[in-house]
């Protein structure tokens, strides 16, 4: 059941955790251990804020191995006002309101269940930005 | 009657509220099964999404409580959800809620279970962890995605949200605890045997015996140990299976139909079960003014009911702006139709 894989993952995929390097600043979601930018292995947690503008998006209508059961669902590109791009699904909207460059954030989710009996995986996604007010 | 008040006062810091998008309208189900002409409880219930349940709901309203609250979620020292409707057997809920809110660690979770009264149980734990000084915060939510038996009578009213609330030391609180009183006796209305998908009712008996016997007492026990009478409260919000219970409810026990207006949310989202007093009052702190008096009072199949007076202070008028309300989440509607409701709630055979 992978147990321990999605257990390790559960940071970035709750709380959008990804790392900044503390020698250049750099940002990255997924975490990364070592600095893209000037190869640093400096690198700290870092809790993303989840608000950004929808880069890109499409519809799946023929889905890969666990997600049969939730097509038609629309995926996108989101890059995050701190400035990494993460891939996800995209929620609580139809595929024809999208908008590219509209504001996005973060909620968590339902990914998918293992089965009847195995474990249910949750993590983030996003839909359209709502307003306090 | 005794009243239950902690020795350090304590109150609401923060509050949050959840209802999924997704709405069946009864007449929907009606048109599938019949029944309209006998007249429908409610106007439309609403439903989760494929990707939501208790957690992700209840995820989403602690983080509006926690906005409101503007407290770090590491300055949680529990995190309790009451529900009938944990996705786990067994495995807390609350676990994946702390963690997701990045609470987890030194706190404590749990899941509570008490039918519709889960969630005003664990709130009336939080105020005891906080009260007596255990605790300088401590969360209570009540979430339901509620599932009726296609054809029964639930099945129009069954329906999915809830709410977060942060107990908190009276001095940060938006509205302070005055005191809260429970009543609670062996009363088999509605229950669920292990392994069964769906609850069984005791029709007509969930009401006299059930809901009314309890809530009244629970309601009028709070005034009596109070002192006060339904004219001291500017609102009140009773459990809402339906909307003529809590109707009857508050008239029996002298509110005035504008006392309840504010917090009546089932005709929109149906019953949100252990969910459904507490998003009544959040709906009705979001308009509340510093001074005003409300009374909330859920019901527990089984059965029990806990009433709380509450008294909103000024710091209601800021925190409440901190986070989406009530109303937005109750009047954003994608209505669907049977098809749609029946694979939604896991009707479908895939396999």
């Amino acid at each position: 059941m992978d147990l321990a894989r999605h257990w390790r993952l559960k940071d970035q995929r709750y709380r959008l955790e990804g790392t900044v390097c503390a020698d250049c600043g750099a940002k990255f979601f997924p975490p990364r251990q070592v600095c893209l930018e000037c190869k640093s292995t400096n690198l700290t947690p870092r809790e993303f804020n989840g608000h950004g503008e929808l880069y890109s998006f499409t519809t799946l209508r023929s889905a890969p191995m666990g997600f049969e059961d939730q097509v038609p669902y629309t995926v996108g590109v989101v890059k995050l006002d701190e400035g990494p791009m993460v891939e996800a699904q995209i929620t609580d909207v139809n595929a024809d309101a999208l908008k590219i460059g509209q504001r996005m954030e973060m909620v968590t989710r339902k990914l998918r269940a293992q089965g009847d009996n195995g474990l249910i995986i949750y993590g983030y996604k996003f839909r359209p930005e709502t307003k306090a007010d | 009657m005794k009243l239950m008040k902690p020795s350090r006062a304590v109150g609401i810091i923060g509050y949050g509220a959840y209802v999924p998008r997704y709405r069946i309208r009864a007449e929907e189900i009606a048109r599938v099964w019949g029944g309209a002409e006998d007249g429908l409880p409610i106007e439309e219930k609403a439903v989760p999404g494929l990707d939501e349940d208790t957690v992700t709901m209840s995820i989403e309203a602690a983080r509006n409580a926690l906005a409101r609250a503007g407290i770090a979620p590491t300055d949680l020292r529990a995190v309790w959800i009451g529900s009938e409707s944990h996705p786990y057997a067994v495995k807390p809920s609350s676990t994946i809620v702390a963690d997701a809110l990045g609470a987890a660690g030194s706190i404590l979770a749990g899941d509570w279970e008490f039918a519709c009264k889960a969630g005003t149980e664990a709130l009336q734990a939080a105020i005891g962890l906080v009260g007596s000084h255990m605790a300088e915060y401590a969360m209570a939510i009540g979430m339901d995605t509620a599932q009726g038996r296609p054809h029964d009578a639930l099945e129009y009213t069954a329906g999915a949200g809830g709410a977060a609330y942060i107990v908190g030391p009276a001095e940060n609180a938006l509205a302070i605890l005055e005191g809260s009183y429970s009543y609670v006796t062996d009363t088999p209305d509605f229950f669920r045997r292990e392994h069964q998908h769906y609850p069984e009712h005791g029709n007509r008996f969930t009401g006299e015996p059930a809901y009314f016997d309890h809530t009244l007492r629970g309601a009028q026990g709070l005034l009596d140990a109070l002192g006060f009478k339904p004219s001291d409260f500017t609102y009140a919000i009773f459990h809402q299976p339906n909307v003529k219970f809590p109707q009857v409810a508050a008239k029996k026990l002298g509110f005035k139909p504008e006392q309840i207006a504010p917090g009546l949310l089932t005709n929109k989202i149906g019953n949100t079960y252990s969910g459904a007093a507490m998003i009544g009052t959040t709906a009705t702190l979001d308009l509340a003014q510093p001074g005003d008096r409300i009374l909330m009072c859920s019901f527990g199949s089984g059965a029990g009911s806990d009433a709380f007076s509450f008294v909103v202070t000024d710091k209601i008028l800021e925190r409440r702006n901190k986070a989406t309300k009530t109303q937005w989440y109750v009047q954003r509607r994608e209505v669907i139709d049977y098809a749609v409701y029946a694979r939604h709630r896991g009707k479908l055979v895939m396999n």
